[in-house]
This record gives C-alpha cells, structure tokens and sequence, in this order.
C-alpha cells in the first residue's frame, strides 16, 4: 500500500512549502496548510490514539473541533506540553512534535487492550459498583485506576507563553464564517453596524467554500466561487472585523460572551517567543447572529469505531480542502443525501469509491443518479451489521433492513474497504444558543433540535437554525436580516439558487444487528466508550432522567462534550422508555464550548499580578529590616522581624519581652479608618455598637463592638470623637470594607434620615503605634510641645497636634495592655515620622514588632480578635463581655437577638483562658477540647482559638471556647492530640495584669 | 453577565455590583416588644421565587448606592430598577 495518499492539488495546501513534524517520535511531512489530522491521513496513519474505557484503538473521525477520537498530546518539553488536544485543530508547522495518549507502552501495542476483552464484565456504571466495597481498599483501586485512565499529561513547569484578556465592545457579533456568516456580517457592517465576525477555523467560508459541483450554484456560479468573492468584498469593509483562529467559548446573559483567540500555536516554537499566545476576549454586542452551522452524525452500529471509520463529511473536507484521500477502498454509509455530495467529490478528485450502503429504499435525487450513472455500486435499504479489522478497518459485512427498520433480513454480503464514511444526517450546533438560555424545540420530521426562544437580542441563521440545504438558507436569509437589523432591503433577495439535495432521511437511532445487542458494540460516546448497550442498561436499572443516563453511563461528559453522540443517547433512550424525544429535552449544554487552557482564563493575572496587594506607607523599611510578611486581607503586614539565626519563636519572644519591658513600635496603618460626620453621628454610633455613645466627650475614645442583626460579632475597634459632629473609627483590617458598606446599607435603606456622611479613610493616614514602660519618653522626644502627663492626656483621649509643620493625631490608646501612643500622620509623612520614632526610641531600645508578637500580647490581657476567637456564632456574652452591652440603649443592631431562646441558652460555646499543666506545653490551634477522652463517642465541648508561649509570665497560655465554659473556672479539661492528650485548666481569659496598672505606668 | 442601570451612575457591567438579598423587608421600629417567631420571621425568612422577585443590589465599585431592581430569576430579565424609598412598581406585584 502506498503511504502517499495526496490526490489532485487543493488551492488550499501549499505544496511548496514542505513541514516535517514527528508523531509518536517518528518524522513525517505534511504542507503549509495542512492540519495534523490531514498530514497523518496524507501518510495514511489512521490509528491516532486508544479509547478510555476499553484501549480500543481509534482514528481520525472528523476535520473539526467535534472530534471525540484523535486527541493527542502536544509539545514534548515540561513547561509547554497540553494534553487532550484536537488533531484536527492544530495547524502543522516545522517541528511540532505530538503523541498519541491513553496508550502504554504504545499506541500500537497497548497493554489497556485488554479491557476490550474484558467488556462484558465492566458495564455501565462498573466502577461505582464495584470499587465501593468495603470502603477502605479505596486508596488501593485508586492506584490503578488513575494509572490506566487518564487523558494526557499536564505541564510541570510554569507556563512560558504570555496571555491577556481584551474587552470589545460591538453593535452586531456574528459567529461563524460560513455561507450564512459571511452574508449576515456583510449585510450588518454595510447598513453602518460596528460588526465583529468570529470563526474558529484559519480560513473563512466554512463548508461552503470548498464545495466544487456543479449542483451546488448561486446565480450561476459554483457556490465556493460565488462565496470567494463575498470574502473578498467583505475585508474591504472597514466597520467590519474579522478574527479567525478564535472560538467563542461561552455566549452569558446579556449578549455577554468569551471567545478565544489563538495567536500563535500554529508558528514554529522559534517564532512565538515574546508574542501573545492566545487571548480572551471578552465581548459585549447589542446583537449576536448565531451562524454557528451543524455537526454531521455518526451512525451507531456493531463496531463504528474502528481506525478508518469517518464522518462522510470529513471525508469530503479532507479531499477537498486538504487534497487528502482517507482510503483506497472507500465504502460510504448513509441515510440521507449527504453521502452524495462526498461521492460526487471523491470521485471528482479520482478517489475509488467501492459502494455507498443507503438505509432508504427509495431514492432517486439528481445526486443519487449521478453516482449510479457512474457505476458506482448502491446497497439501497441496507445496513451495516459488523465491520472487520483491529488496528484499521479492512471488511464490512451488511443486510436488509426490515420495513419496520427494527431488523435485519436476508443474507450477509461483506464487502473490503479502508475507510469508511458516515452520514446520519445532520445535527444543528444550539450550544451557544441554549448557553444563552434560549430554549429549543423538537423538529419531528427531521429529527432536529432547533432554537425556539431567544433570551436576548440574537438570531440563529443557517444550518444551526435547522436549514441545512443552500436554498433553504439563502432563501430566507434576507428577510431574517432585515426584520432583525431592522433594514429595507439586502443585496439577497433575488438569488438564483441550484440545489439538487434531496431533504428525506430515514432516521434509526440504534441500527440492528444479526447479533442481539449484547454481543454488539454500536459506540454512542466514541471517548468514553459508552456504548447503546450501557444506556439500555442505565435504563433497566431504573434511571429515566436525561441527566441522570449521562452521568451514569458517563455519556457526553469527555473534552468534546458529545458533540457527535449526545443526539444518538437521547433517540435510544426515547425509544427504548417508550417516550418523545421533544418531552425529553437534551442535557444541559455548558460553556466552554472548545476546552480553554488555564493561560486563557487567567490572562496577565499571574505571578505578583494573581492578586492586588496593598502596602503600608513604611513598607519599604520593613523590607529592609528583614521583615516576614504575612497576608491580612490583600494587606501584607509585618509578621516578625527576625534577627541573624532567629526563628518565628525567638524573634517574637524577643518582640514582645521589650514591647513590655521598654519599648516596641508597630505599624498599624492597615487598620480600617471610617471618618464619620453629620449632626446624627453620635445617634448613629449608639444604634451601630452594643455601648452607649452619646455622652462621650469630645477628644475622648472608646472601644466598641459591633453586631450582625442576629446578635453576633461582626467586628471592633475604637472611635474617637474628634468634634461634635465628627468620629474617626478604626476597624479590624479585614473587616474594613464589609464594615463601610454595612453602614452605608443601614443608613441608605433603614436609617435615611440621620444625618450622617461615612468616608473611608484607611489609606490616607499611616498609623504608628508605640507602646511599652518608656512610650511616653518617646513620643515627648518626638513631639516635644505636647503635654503628655495622665492628667492632661490620660489612657483613652486623644490630641491633635504638629510633628514639625505637619498636622497629625495622637490617641493614647492600647491593644497590649501596656501605655501605648498611637500616631496618625498624612500618609505620606508616615516614613519619616516612623524614623522619627525609631530614633528617638534608640536609647530604650526601641523593637519593632509584627503581628505575631502584636497578637502574642493581646492574648496577654485576653483581649479578643474578631475572626481568630470568634466566628459568627459568638455574641458579647459568649465572649463575657457582658460589660460592653448597654442595658439603656432601647435598640442597636442585633439587641433584641441576644435574649433569643438559642442565644440565652447556658451551654453555648463561651470564651475562656487555659493553662497547661505542663507551662512549656504549647496548645496546637484548632485543637479540639475534650471532658473525656475515654467516654465513647467523645464530645467535643470546644477548642482553642489562640495558643503563645508568653515570655513575659513564662509559660504557655491560650484562649479557647468551651461549651458552658462561663461556669467552669479551675476545671480540669484534655486536649487530645495525635500521639497524646494535654492536661489543661480552664482560667480567666486575663493572663496579665488584671488591674490594668501597666495602662498609665 | 448582566448589563445594570445605576439610578446614578447609568449602564454598568454586573461586577461593579453586589446583590443584598430581599427588598422590602423592613427592620421593625420596636424590636423589643417583638416574640422570638416575630422576630425570626424578620431575621431569617426570605422568599426564594422561581420568576419575579424583588432586589437590593448596591453599587460597590462605583457610587456606593443601594438601590432596588425587580428581576425575573427564570430567565435574568431586569424588569425595572428604582431608588430607595421610592415605591416599587405595581405591575409586577
């Protein structure tokens, strides 16, 4: 057998331009223009790849993104291998290197095969069967199971190529470049629309343009003639654009939609570098025209899978647009004209044609007769019931069809051949649409789902509308484009139109066999190996719901969707339940409808740029004192600031004994910063927090906690009163913006008389807290005009003052329970001030410290941190802060909650302190807290929320929350840990100075 | 996604909004002479309509502003938006 299957030259393919490229690590050549697909058919390579399920072998079945069988692995490096691509999508070029996947150790020698052999055994829904039992073998299943399914391999290096994302903004999208795609974007862009026209092939003019018979004509010329000149007129228009290579992956509400375009993965390596790759584009339209065409069927009977079975479609793209033969001995199978229109061109181009096997009896369009005319032989009301050949197929045996079409009579004839061509007719390509949410409804005569209702301002036009022969397309096409656009007239409305396509179709979802079913193998789901017989079978077992068989029998669910047999499941499941295809709906239709890589989707957001990140004003010094980052928010903090040799501990036990000893100095600029004004302020405060507001004086501070309407602590923080009228609140730095806009919620919908004005502030100030026996040295060094004695500016007040000319706001208010000065400055002096700080703390050694140490200290005095000890079960008196929670007030946000038959209850989870038996024993966080370990099953009663060696009383304290734990002070408790279980003694959540003496030491 | 008219700000794509459940819902005046079921009723029942169902959303990344929006939740269709404190539009009631 000769390995060059070139025919006659196609205007198409460059045979002047030779690439060599390697599949499965051999060389091979193909030409400027070809697509793996048709190089690999060109050498007369079939067998691309195994199936799923059995490792049956399998070919080339289609010339486009449908293609269930030949997905190959692309690119052999570790950064830019792609699994699971199309054959049949990727453009050669020099030096592509692809092989074949789900195959070991080779394609042609798979040692998977032998779960062909196995079928009977491994039905429908084997693997939920039986791997379930018993449930600890699981990990062992697993094993095996990975290793010999799977699609392909992923990348394990990061991704060199660069992606980005577009918004375009257009009056009329039109997706699909064939025949219809090309009138309607014409039609649009010459009435004044911005038109964009969006096709996923490298070529516009989709089937149309490489049809060659004279049976096909539009004012008298062959129809890819006539269409040529279209595309040439329509480049010219320059309110029109045109991108190919770029496939619409998802169509949203509101005429929302995702395309990709791919720029660069049809150029040598060599060429891409610093290029684009692909690029999502991100489409708003006021208008789509769906001309997305139709995918051809396949045919299900015993054995439609083996290498050299086709679509007869394909079979004619790849003779006529590729210049590829698929066979020598072509057979072709059909029940309607299509297979025709392939024979009249493979015998246009010299290709041997041995039969054509027609499930219609009767049948005498122009087309039939003039392949009969040309002696070609036609089985007429005949079927295949077998074909022949492992690794391509070589025989077919065929019989007559009953009247009834339910069975098979008379004798066998087999027939040799090396390809074989399909045509179950044609299916319309709705996935955009009812992606829309547009709803389908069922064309009973031919056996179609086609658009019903439109969700948005879009029409479906040509074959994916249902109209699959060219009168009927173009027919109708301008009356549709002009009631939509909304136009007089169109430079359509008087073709003259030649077809010779004859519409009938005999329809047979599951064709029979001389075997019964069960002996048979008519594949539904070419990927997933799910076979007539496995959704015969999900039926008896009971299962009616579309939804359902798919899952079940796994139908549809590979990387192409079932794009070919989705139609196929559905007719066998109608007519073995006994109920109408139109009732039964079709399974959902979801986006992408091509697979999109991970690059795509993320575009340029990798790396630094995956996320936004926000630095304080003095970020630059932490960074240059060695600081540990951690991530609060989209903040990074300071963690700790670790010296040479020091670990996290030892740098935060060193933090935190100066913070109590001498100084230390924080940067608080990440706290959330609510500036507050408006003649209601003091009323709006006392209905946000449990406490009462109005009576503090200005220049004074104050600690409150805020509720959820459901009684539960939602964040805290201290606001000052600066005047009258005007409040600065500081919030956690989490909650900073969920806080701002459930005040602006209550004041806008609930409150919208008060009058007051919330302005986030956070960013404008940085804040610099210093704390620590020798603060207030410090600061007077740093602000040396200001009166800082207890009686002129005590614990909880604030001044305003100047650092130099620079206003700023000084608040003697601490989270460490130690005196402590916090400085907010205009962001931008905030560098300077904290040198300010550090310079003149030098002498008290003055330590900067992170929030570990920060959080160390307050657990010191039991002060609680909303989000570690709390989560949106606790409320006030969960946290014994009872004192926070105004008796007075009439209302707040979340009052009437806390005296709610859950929230009154005495066993809920309360807040605690806990000490270990053994001080250097450090509680693990999360660690649950158990009464007794050995009562079966142990209850839990709570666990721990915060856990710290404490330098400064020297041993280990946490806080935790126990249920019922209010009344459970000097109760021995366990914590049981992995390998052993911890002695600990419910205390005081107050580890340290009680008395708060150290707040004005 | 879909395409929001800010009663301030005009046409803005869906990701500069967020939705807030239920409209029309309405904090007692009173909160403490309400019973526990009372109270429930307020604190916990939402409606959940397959069709026309009335919204809050606020424009988050823009002005800040809460506003109503009737919706068809069986198919997305905006029927109407309108401002705070105004009355809803009785049509779709």
């Amino acid at each position: 057998m000769t390995n060059n299957l070139r025919v006659k030259s196609s205007k198409f393919i460059d045979e002047t331009y030779k690439i060599s490229f390697k599949f499965n690590n051999k060389t091979y050549y193909g030409y400027k223009g070809d697509t793996l697909a048709s190089a690999l058919l060109a050498n007369n390579i079939h067998l691309v790849g195994r199936s799923f399920k059995y490792h049956r072998p399998r070919g080339i079945m289609t010339a486009g993104s449908e293609e269930p069988n030949a997905i190959v692995q692309l690119h052999k490096n570790t950064s830019r291998t792609e699994p699971n691509v199309r054959a049949t999508e990727v453009e050669i070029y020099e030096g592509l290197e692809a092989s074949s996947q789900n195959c070991w150790p080779s394609v042609n020698f798979d040692l998977g095969g032998i779960n062909n052999f196995l079928s009977p055994v491994l039905p429908a829904g084997f693997y939920y069967k039986t791997f379930m039992w018993p449930a600890s073998f699981w990990g062992k299943y697993e094993y095996f199971i990975r290793k010999s399914a799977g699609l392909g391999k992923s990348p394990t290096e990061p991704d060199p190529d660069i992606y980005e994302h577009k918004y375009i903004h257009c009056d009329v999208l039109v997706i699909g470049a064939g025949i219809s795609g090309i009138i309607a974007a014409k039609t649009s862009a010459k009435n004044g629309f911005k038109t964009l026209l969006i096709d996923e092939k490298p070529h516009l003019g989709g089937s149309t343009i490489y049809q060659n018979s004279d049976h096909f004509k539009i004012n008298n010329q062959i129809s890819s003639s006539w269409l040529e000149k279209e595309i040439n007129e329509i480049k010219k228009i320059d309110n029109l654009k045109i991108k190919t290579r770029t496939s619409v992956a998802a169509f949203h509400g509101y005429n929302f939609l995702l395309a990709r375009e791919n720029l660069t993965d049809h150029l040598p390596l060599h060429q891409r570098d610093e290029k684009v790759r692909h690029r999502l584009l991100k489409i708003r339209t006021k208008k789509v025209i769906c001309a997305t065409g139709s995918l051809e069927r396949p045919l299900v009977f015993n054995n439609n899978d083996r290498p050299g079975i086709l679509l007869s479609s394909a079979i004619e793209k790849y003779s006529n647009l590729f210049g590829v033969a698929c066979g020598q001995k072509n057979v072709l199978f059909t029940n309607n004209d299509s297979a025709y229109e392939t024979a009249i061109s493979l015998f246009q181009k010299g290709i041997n044609i041995e039969a054509i096997i027609d499930n219609r009896e009767n049948v005498d369009s122009k087309l039939v007769k003039e392949i009969e005319k040309n002696n070609i032989k036609i089985y007429k009301g005949y079927t295949v019931v077998n074909t022949f050949g492992y690794k391509r197929i070589n025989k077919i045996s065929i019989m007559q069809l009953s009247k009834d079409g339910q069975k098979v009579v008379g004798s066998k004839i087999s027939i040799d051949c090396d390809c074989l061509g399909m045509s179950g007719g044609w299916t319309p390509a709705v996935h955009l649409f009812t992606q829309s949410g547009g709803k389908l409804k069922f064309r009973d005569e031919d056996q179609v789902f086609i658009p019903d209702t439109y969700p948005s301002d879009q029409i479906s036009i040509g074959s994916c509308n249902g109209e699959f022969t060219l009168d009927e397309i173009l027919s109708s096409i301008s009356k549709k484009l002009k009631d939509f656009l909304n136009i007089k007239k169109t430079e359509y409305e008087n073709l003259e139109i030649q077809s010779h396509f004859n519409k009938t179709k005999r329809n047979i979802w599951l064709l029979p066999s001389d075997k019964i079913i069960g002996k048979t193998k008519p594949f539904v789901d070419y990927q997933n190996d799910a076979t007539a017989k496995d959704i015969k079978l999900a039926l008896r077992e009971g299962f009616r719901s579309i939804e359902h068989v798919k899952r079940y029998t796994t139908t549809g669910m590979g990387t192409d969707q079932g794009k070919l047999g989705n139609m196929h499941a559905l007719g066998i499941i109608s007519e073995t339940a006994g109920s109408r295809m139109g009732e039964l709906g079709t399974t959902t239709f979801r986006p992408p409808y091509t697979p999109l890589t991970f690059g795509t989707i993320v575009g340029r957001n990798v790396g630094e740029y995956f996320d936004v990140s926000r630095k304080t004003p003095i970020h630059d010094w932490h960074v240059e004192n060695k600081a540990k980052f951690e991530n609060v928010g989209q903040w990074k903090r300071a963690w700790f600031y670790p010296k040479e040799n020091e670990g996290m501990h030892e740098a935060v036990q060193r933090e935190s004994k100066a913070a109590r000893d001498s100084a230390g100095i924080l940067d608080a600029s990440t706290l959330g910063k609510i500036d507050i004004q408006g003649t209601d302020a003091s009323e709006f405060l006392n209905r946000v927090y449990t406490n009462a507001w109005s009576k503090l004086a200005i220049g004074k501070c104050r600690y409150g906690l805020m509720l959820n309407e459901d009684g539960m602590v939602y964040d805290d923080g201290v606001t000052t009163r600066l005047d009258e009228n005007h409040y600065i609140m500081t919030t956690t730095t989490g909650g900073a913006a969920t806080v701002l806009s459930k005040l602006e919620d209550y004041l806008q919908t609930e409150w919208p008389e008060l009058d007051v004005y919330l302005t986030s502030v956070t960013d404008h100030y940085a804040t610099i807290s210093v704390c620590g026996p020798n603060s207030k040295k410090i600061i007077s060094k740093v602000i040396p005009n200001l009166d800082l004695s207890d009686e002129k500016f005590p614990h909880m007040s604030f001044k305003n003052t100047k650092i130099d000319k620079v206003t700023c706001r000084v608040m003697r208010i601490s989270f460490t329970g130690e005196q402590s000065y916090e400085i907010n400055i205009q962001a931008n002096y905030g560098k300077s001030v904290w040198d300010k700080c550090m310079q003149a703390g030098k002498e008290f050694n003055i330590t900067p410290y992170g929030t570990e140490t920060m959080h160390l200290l307050r657990a010191e005095k039991g002060f609680i941190i909303v989000g570690q000890d709390t989560d949106a079960t606790m409320t006030p008196i969960d946290l014994q802060m009872d004192w926070i929670v105004s008796k007075k007030k009439y209302d707040f946000i979340g009052k009437r909650s806390l005296y709610r038959s859950d929230t009154i209850r005495d066993d809920r989870k309360q807040l605690i302190g806990l000490v270990t038996e053994n001080p250097k024993e450090v509680l693990e966080e999360g660690a649950q807290i158990v009464l007794d370990a050995n009562k079966s099953p142990v209850e839990m009663l709570g666990h721990v929320t915060s856990s710290y060696y404490s330098p400064n009383l020297k041993k280990s304290i946490a806080l935790g929350v126990v249920k019922g734990g209010k009344n459970m002070m000097g109760q021995k408790l366990i914590i049981p840990m992995e390998n052993k279980q911890i002695n600990v003694t419910v205390t005081d959540p107050v580890f340290l100075d009680k008395e708060n003496k150290r707040l004005n030491a | 996604m879909f395409l929001i008219h800010c009663p301030y700000c005009g046409e803005r794509e869906q990701s500069e909004f967020k939705a807030g459940g239920e409209a029309h819902i309405v904090r007692p005046k009173q909160p403490t002479e309400l019973s526990d079921d009372q109270w429930a009723e307020y604190l916990f029942m939402r409606k959940n309509i397959k069709g026309v169902q009335f919204e809050r959303w606020v424009h988050t990344h823009g002005c800040r502003k809460w506003f109503n929006m009737v919706r068809d939740t069986s198919n997305d269709e905006i029927k109407a938006i309108y401002k705070m404190g105004e009355k809803p539009p009785t049509k779709y009631k």
